[in-house]
């Protein structure tokens, strides 16, 4: 098979061909260069080695069933992919999301963005050379993920965030933790602007380099921080404020010139302003009352006396996920309709609890919204993320699709690289922040 | 006779303890699990204190081929091009549950495992696993490369 | 109201290609004949309207129930800080429908994609040809046709 680049190529030049499977290129990624000498004449790139088929497997899935699937799409910010997702069922099915949900939310989502950041300009200054900032991001990133675990039982795909609310409260001693990975992001964030920002290598590769102006931006359809850089203010939380956005204080920080290493600043400085956002949303959570810890059934007891009596004793759950009791139900989960699973408590005492329980997730039953479609946007890492859900009225959707950031921005890489080395491919497409979930879905 | 057996096994423990302790890997990241990777690899969880720490990037200087992420029927055959370029002895690491097994991913993009392609020799489960559950990956592998007879004569394997 | 205005400018501009306009859930939505597609994106794309940024091109296989596949466009316009989304309809037999190339750049992977996984053709594509899935693989995965468990692979497998 004859790509493109072949078909076009001088015969003088040099093919040289850069994936998918390279270590430069984030996941795998192909592309496929003319040379001359140095200097690329002409750039093909190639996507869809990671197309794993999620818009269709989302068409024979339940719309509760999907959620881990998405997941695995930006996967290092995975709870801002699920709260897009959440965020559009619940457009479209008109529920609430109680207020502690909310600020929960807006934690996690900043945690991930945090995450996000870290893992791009590590990943890029290790492809520069700087493997020192890649081990200090790292551990930061380990800081981080220690006060998602806590909370949700995984470090990375949590399908924590779901339709109406988040599945548990926050673990007992949150705050200390959260207090400790802002300290570690800090001190490494000052440890790489002091590393990086007037390094002159760095500047040599990145400072000049793949600028971009606006309008060729615009026109790519690029969104988040690489438009940002370009000098565009163009943020989803300013612009169409969710969660509680509107109410949280931080700044949006821009770039001037569209190059590498404004593209790699605006992500620094973002960093820091999710920093305060996490600062602020730690403050206004309110402490959950303490929990009485009585003594309660075990769950096979209360079966077994369920069917005897209606148990009045607290049944004490399995410690795989605390804080989804159901005492903590109305402050987590919405109670609008019947769209989370019902407590377990309820499920194994109760009839009615085990017939909501049933009919959630049985095959027809569950979530139905009505005939329909609807477009929701949320920032993700890389820019706009936007679900398009089209709903029959059945309980799986007709169709999903997924506004990918990184589509667009991949789009560009063509034109950005002719006429440029080698070389200069590796930090273009480093702050690109390529993820390849994301790109080929 | 018999003198001969205890040298050669006694060659083949060396030999093994030699290999176990310097393995270099080619990471073949493809997907979410690479992010368990770089933890695994990265300070915290250090993969550089069992002796596997430095990844070459390139097959033909590896000797462990580490499958990270789901493998696509399109990227399928880039994986038995960069196995087959890889030189004996090799082994293979299944790691993450679309490299065992395909994974969440049963349709028409994603290949069911990936010993369907190549042969494994250690199957990492987890979506991602932990990094604690690579180390222990890892340690099998050691185990496995001290006790097989080593291939100190050239010998393809299928 | 701002947002009527302009759409009222738009249908007065365009009063035989627009078919309908409609509200669902806050989103703007507008449905026109696909022959007007390419005029109407021009339009839009200009002042006063001001669509800058093209968020979205997508379809929708509606082909079992209705015979036709829906192409859906996302817009947005950075000024006004206004979304739109177009539809339309393209015949099952005969998909086509005209290229955005001229006018955004990112229409170019954008429709390689919806070529990629539904098969509609778009005319005055500089290079359509698959994006996702790989030459060599017949049909068009996101089709409610094609079988969701179908794989087609490229290397011999074992077992």
């Amino acid at each position: 098979m004859e790509s493109r680049i072949q078909k076009q190529a001088r015969p003088d030049s040099m093919l040289l061909n850069m994936g998918p499977s390279h270590p430069a290129m984030h996941g795998t990624f192909r592309i496929m260069l003319e040379l001359d000498g140095e200097r690329i004449v002409n750039a093909e790139c190639e996507i869809g080695y990671l197309h794993r088929g999620f818009e269709k497997t989302c068409e024979n899935k339940t719309y509760f069933n999907l959620l881990p699937y998405t997941d695995r799409l930006n996967y290092v910010s995975p709870q801002i992919n699920n709260l897009g997702y959440c965020m559009t069922m619940e457009k479209m099915l008109g529920v609430g999301v109680p207020e502690r949900a909310q600020l929960i939310r807006v934690l996690m989502g900043e945690l991930s963005r945090v995450s996000d950041h870290l893992t791009c300009i590590a990943a890029m200054a290790m492809e520069n050379g700087a493997f020192t900032v890649f081990l200090y991001m790292m551990k930061a990133r380990e800081f981080l993920w220690d006060v998602i675990e806590f909370t949700t039982g995984s470090r990375m795909t949590t399908s924590y965030i779901r339709i109406g609310g988040v599945r548990a409260d926050l673990a007992a001693g949150w705050r200390e933790t959260v207090a400790k990975g802002v300290l570690e992001t800090r001190r490494v964030l000052k440890d790489v602007h002091g590393l990086l920002d007037g390094n002159q290598i760095f500047l040599n590769r990145t400072r000049g380099l793949a600028a971009i102006s606006k309008e060729d931006a615009l026109s790519y359809g690029w969104t988040g921080p690489c438009l940002r850089s370009t000098g565009v203010l163009y943020d989803v939380r300013k612009a169409h404020p969710y969660l509680l956005y509107d109410r949280l204080q931080f700044d949006v920080p821009l770039g001037e010139y569209g190059d590498n290493f404004d593209r790699y600043m605006v992500r620094m400085k973002e960093m820091e302003q999710s920093l305060r956002l996490i600062e602020q949303v730690a403050a206004l959570i309110p402490d959950a009352a303490p929990r009485v810890q009585a003594e309660g059934l075990e769950p096979a007891e209360a079966i077994r006396r369920g069917r005897l009596e209606n148990p009045r004793r607290p049944v004490r759950l399995s410690p795989n996920l605390e804080g989804s009791e159901k005492d903590v139900y109305p402050q987590i989960l919405t109670a609008d309709a019947p769209v989370a699973v019902p407590a377990k408590e309820d499920t194994y005492t109760t009839m009615e609890g085990l017939i909501s329980h049933f009919l959630f997730f049985m095959k027809g039953h569950g979530i139905r919204p009505p005939r329909g479609d609807v477009y929701f946007s949320v920032e993700g890492g890389n820019g706009e993320l936007g679900y398009y859900v089209v709903s029959d009225g059945t309980d799986r959707p007709y169709r999903l699709h997924l506004r990918a950031p990184c589509f667009h921005l991949v789009s560009a890489l063509e034109g950005l690289i002719k006429g440029r080395f080698v070389a200069d491919v590796i930090p273009t497409f480093g702050s690109m922040n390529m993820i390849g979930g994301e790109l080929d879905r | 006779m018999s003198g001969f057996d205890f040298l050669t096994t006694r060659f083949d423990t060396a030999l093994g303890w030699a290999r176990k302790f310097s393995l270099f890997h080619y990471p073949f990241v493809t997907a979410c699990c690479g992010m368990e990777y770089m933890s695994a690899a990265c300070a915290h969880f250090d993969l550089d204190r069992f002796g596997a720490g430095w990844t070459r990037f390139t097959p033909r200087q590896a000797d462990m081929l580490l499958v990270v992420g789901t493998v696509s029927h399109k990227l399928a055959p880039v994986l038995r091009t960069v196995y087959e370029q890889m030189m004996e002895p090799k082994w293979v690491v299944a790691f993450g549950a679309c490299a065992v097994s395909g994974g969440i991913y049963q349709n028409y993009a994603a290949v069911q495992g990936i010993d369907r392609i190549i042969p494994v020799d250690i199957y990492i489960p987890g979506c991602p696993p932990r990094p604690e559950m690579v180390l222990d990956g890892l340690l099998k592998l050691q185990e496995k490369i001290q006790t097989q007879g080593q291939d100190w004569r050239w010998r393809k394997k299928t | 109201m701002e947002k009527e205005d302009l759409i009222e400018a738009l249908r007065a501009r365009f009063p035989a290609e627009v078919e309908a306009y409609a509200e669902s859930y806050g989103d703007q939505t507008l449905v026109v004949r696909r022959e007007a597609l390419r005029p109407l994106m021009t339009a839009l794309k200009a002042a006063p309207f001001d669509y800058a940024l093209l968020l979205d091109a997508t379809c929708v296989d509606f082909l079992a129930s209705e015979s036709r596949l829906e192409m859906v466009y996302h817009l947005y316009s950075l000024s006004r800080n206004r979304r739109l989304r177009i539809k339309a309809s393209l015949p099952g037999d005969n998909p086509v429908v005209d290229s955005l190339v001229g006018l955004w750049k990112n229409a170019d992977w954008l429709e390689r994609e919806v070529f990629d996984m539904f098969g509609v053709a778009f005319m005055g594509h500089p290079d359509l040809r698959r994006i996702l899935m790989y030459e060599g693989f017949e049909g068009h995965p996101l089709r409610k046709s094609y079988p969701w468990r179908k794989e087609q692979p490229r290397i011999p497998l074992k077992d």
